[in-house]
């Protein structure tokens, strides 16, 4: 799907100091299976966030007021690691997030991002303990530009960081990937023609069950010639 | 004159449909599985795009995440699950693509089904909304995860926009040990090498002992890659490959097969191919492995101790060491065997193909589950439990206590409502032993499955060497 065109966040950002975040523990995939995404929201970071009697965690992060409205998070690397559950991404964006920082990520995460305009960013493990350090102390602002590809404290100074061109292009313009190929739709029409030539057992689908059970009706198999 | 090229080159390079400049192509995806999680919204946003699904023939649907595994179960046995289950069937048949339907042969943990059916094959691109999907690299297929929008993407157009991931290589030579199974390799290679070994890679399993594994250990192997952060898994396709393959159920037959073999025959990697990441294990180091926390490679050989975080260098390591141990409700420096269990799950995609049940067959034959445990297999398949009731492994289990039920992915996820209870603990021979994974405060042990049968029976984790 298309979405809001991304190019600069600027805001509070909330500190989450922990490797290794899996989209398990972004969003339990039993949440999934409830309709509307924007309640997904609500059980982000669910088993981090709440207690096990259902309140909310106090020592959680963004449960503290300064926190709360965030709309950029700094984690510890290899972040959204695992499942490949594109509601990780839907629950951070449904709970105000639109921006996540962090040395690494998982790599379904990180392309999940892209489709619907929750902005990655890396930066070295230096840098992020840099800002965690600030993070942690209070709430400080950062403003994050993705066109220049920079990352800006409060004292003034600023982070780079690289993001692919093509993703960076897309993001500005709030593309998804499939608005992007569609435009190449004849191009592939051909490649695969010419494909089903060269690799016919990869086109050619027969289901040899179903075979058998038409052999069966029709012993003389004279009414085929599939297997040429 | 051509350079060398890996097996991941190859298969890349024959997928490209257009190059899109700075590492970008568009990549031919030849097969597409969908199960009801991540099916029905993928199916359903082509739908609401005005698009249509353009290569039918080429995708596969069934549900297995949200069903139910009771005996006899329906798609709405699991109430919350049933408008997804009621989705995917409505709109798989409306788009054309394959479907199986619960208790059909086909219906089962889509990363079981593709092999089983014939529908992955070698050299082919694969996907599926499911991390796990790189299990079908065991074949030889370039196959791996992608999220929902992604999803949309190839059923739409039959391509993804991607980049290629950097080569690695995982050697493995010599003979493994006598009671170590390929998950215990698996395991064994994410302690070593580590959770994010592999991030950005598509990884190669090469070497002696990987080419001495049959399919469904190479499949294992392979299902964990994406536990070590790779994109993919691989193992070079060969005899013992092409001879699985012959005659199943969508597999290329006649003259194609032999067209397809001659070409899959050139898919290793060439002898002076260079990796970004080239490790080597010897086999000999490897156990019997199980975790003892909360991310995969918190392994330990089984008759290892729980380690101790304050011998962790970095501080980062420490706390997550700490904070896991207290998940698991676990004491630095215990020895791991004689752990008592709550409950044992014999299932997923890792480890409930046929030879995975027999291994725990073997082992639960002519015992009792002990008192106070919960023991479950759920088979992978229709296919794989039509299988083991013909050679009696269902009675096998049944009559040593353990419960046997329909094919899905059950416990290893818990979407289904089908969870291990709050501070339980449970051997478990699925991939992912996270926190709340298997429920809310589920302690989650990963093993093999004799490991986790061995456990049933004893009522406390075992070694298996010592029975
Ligand atoms: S068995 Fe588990 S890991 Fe495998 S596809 Fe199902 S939920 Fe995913």
């Amino acid at each position: 799907m298309s979405f809001a065109p991304v190019s600069t966040i600027t805001g509070v950002v909330a500190p989450l100091p922990l490797a290794n975040i899996d989209t398990d523990v972004i969003i339990r995939i039993e949440r999934l299976t409830v309709g509307d995404p924007a309640e997904l929201g609500r059980w982000a970071f669910e088993s981090l966030r709440y207690l096990p009697d259902g309140s909310e965690n106090p020592t959680f992060p963004l449960n503290r007021p300064e926190w709360r409205d965030a709309p950029i998070m700094i984690a510890g690397r290899n972040f959204g690691c695992g499942s490949s559950r594109e509601g990780a991404v839907t629950a951070m964006l449904a709970m105000g997030l639109r921006c996540v920082i962090a040395e690494s990520f998982g790599d379904i995460f990180y392309n999940n991002c892209f489709q619907s305009g929750l902005l990655p960013v890396r930066v070295t493990a230096s840098e992020i303990d840099q800002i965690m350090a600030l993070a942690e102390q209070r709430a400080i602002a950062l403003s994050v530009d993705l066109r220049s590809g920079s990352v800006r404290l409060p004292d003034g100074s600023t982070i780079p960081f690289a993001i692919d061109g093509h993703r960076r292009e897309a993001m500005l313009a709030g593309l998804d990937d499939v608005a992007l190929t569609m435009r190449d739709i004849d191009a592939i029409a051909d490649w695969q023609q010419s494909d089903s030539v060269a690799r016919p057992w990869v086109w050619q689908i027969v289901d040899q069950h179903q075979e058998m059970a038409d052999d069966a009706k029709h012993p003389s198999g004279a009414d085929r010639e599939l297997d040429s | 004159m051509t350079a060398p090229r890996t097996m991941l080159d190859k298969i890349w390079d024959a997928h490209v449909v257009r190059d899109l400049g700075d590492d970008w192509v568009l990549l031919q995806i030849d097969r597409h599985v969908l199960h009801d999680l991540s099916g029905p919204p993928a199916l359903d946003g082509v739908r609401r795009r005005g698009l249509r699904v353009r290569n039918p023939d080429l995708v596969f649907a069934t549900p297995d995440h949200i069903v139910s595994s009771a005996p006899g179960r329906t798609g709405h046995s699991f109430a919350p699950g049933g408008e997804l289950y009621d989705n995917l069937k409505a709109w798989a048949r409306e788009a054309g693509v394959h479907y199986f339907d619960l208790g059909e042969e086909g219906q089962g943990i889509v990363h079981v089904i593709a092999p089983e059916q014939g529908i992955a094959l070698p050299g082919v691109t694969l996907i599926c909304g499911d991390s796990h999907t790189c299990t079908n690299g065991g074949l030889g297929a370039l196959a791996f995860g992608v999220g929902t929008s992604q999803s949309l993407h190839a059923l739409a157009t039959g391509t993804l926009r991607m980049q290629r991931p950097k080569r690695m290589r995982i050697r493995v030579d010599g003979d493994l040990p006598v009671g170590v199974t390929p998950k215990d390799v698996i395991l064994h290679l994410l302690c070593t090498l580590g959770a994010s070994a592999a991030v950005e890679h598509s990884i190669e399993f090469a070497g002696s002992a990987i080419r001495g594994l049959s399919v469904d250990g190479r499949l294992t192997l392979c299902n964990l890659s994406v536990e070590m952060g790779g994109r993919s898994g691989m193992v070079a396709p060969d005899d013992t490959v092409f001879d699985w393959i012959a005659g199943r159920r969508f597999a290329p037959a006649g003259a194609d097969f032999d067209r397809a073999v001659n070409a899959w025959r050139a898919l290793h990697s060439d002898e002076e191919a260079v990796f970004d990441r080239d490790m080597a294990i010897a086999a000999e180091a490897i156990a019997p492995t199980i975790t003892w926390g909360t991310s995969p490679d918190h392994a330990i050989a089984i008759d290892g101790v729980v380690p101790d975080p304050d011998t962790a260098a970095d501080v980062n390591v420490r706390d997550a060491m700490h904070g896991a141990l207290g998940y698991m409700g676990l004491t630095p420096g215990q020895r791991i065997v004689g752990t008592p269990v709550d409950w044992v799950f014999i299932g997923s995609c890792t480890n409930s193909r046929i030879s995975d049940l027999r291994d725990a067959a073997r082992i639960a034959r002519g015992h009792r589950v002990a008192p106070g445990v919960q023991a479950w297999v759920v088979p992978g398949s229709v296919a794989v439990k039509r299988q083991a009731e013909d050679e009696g492994l269902d009675r096998v289990f049944t009559d040593a206590g353990f419960q046997w039920r329909e094919p899905g992915c059950s416990m290893c996820v818990a979407a289904n409502g089908e969870r291990v209870p709050p501070g339980a603990r449970c051997v478990s021979t699925s991939n992912r032993n996270f926190v709340g994974r298997q429920g809310p405060q589920a302690r989650t042990h990963l093993a093999s499955p004799a490991t986790a049968a061995a456990a049933a029976i004893r009522g406390a984790i075992t070694d298996v060497r010592s029975l």
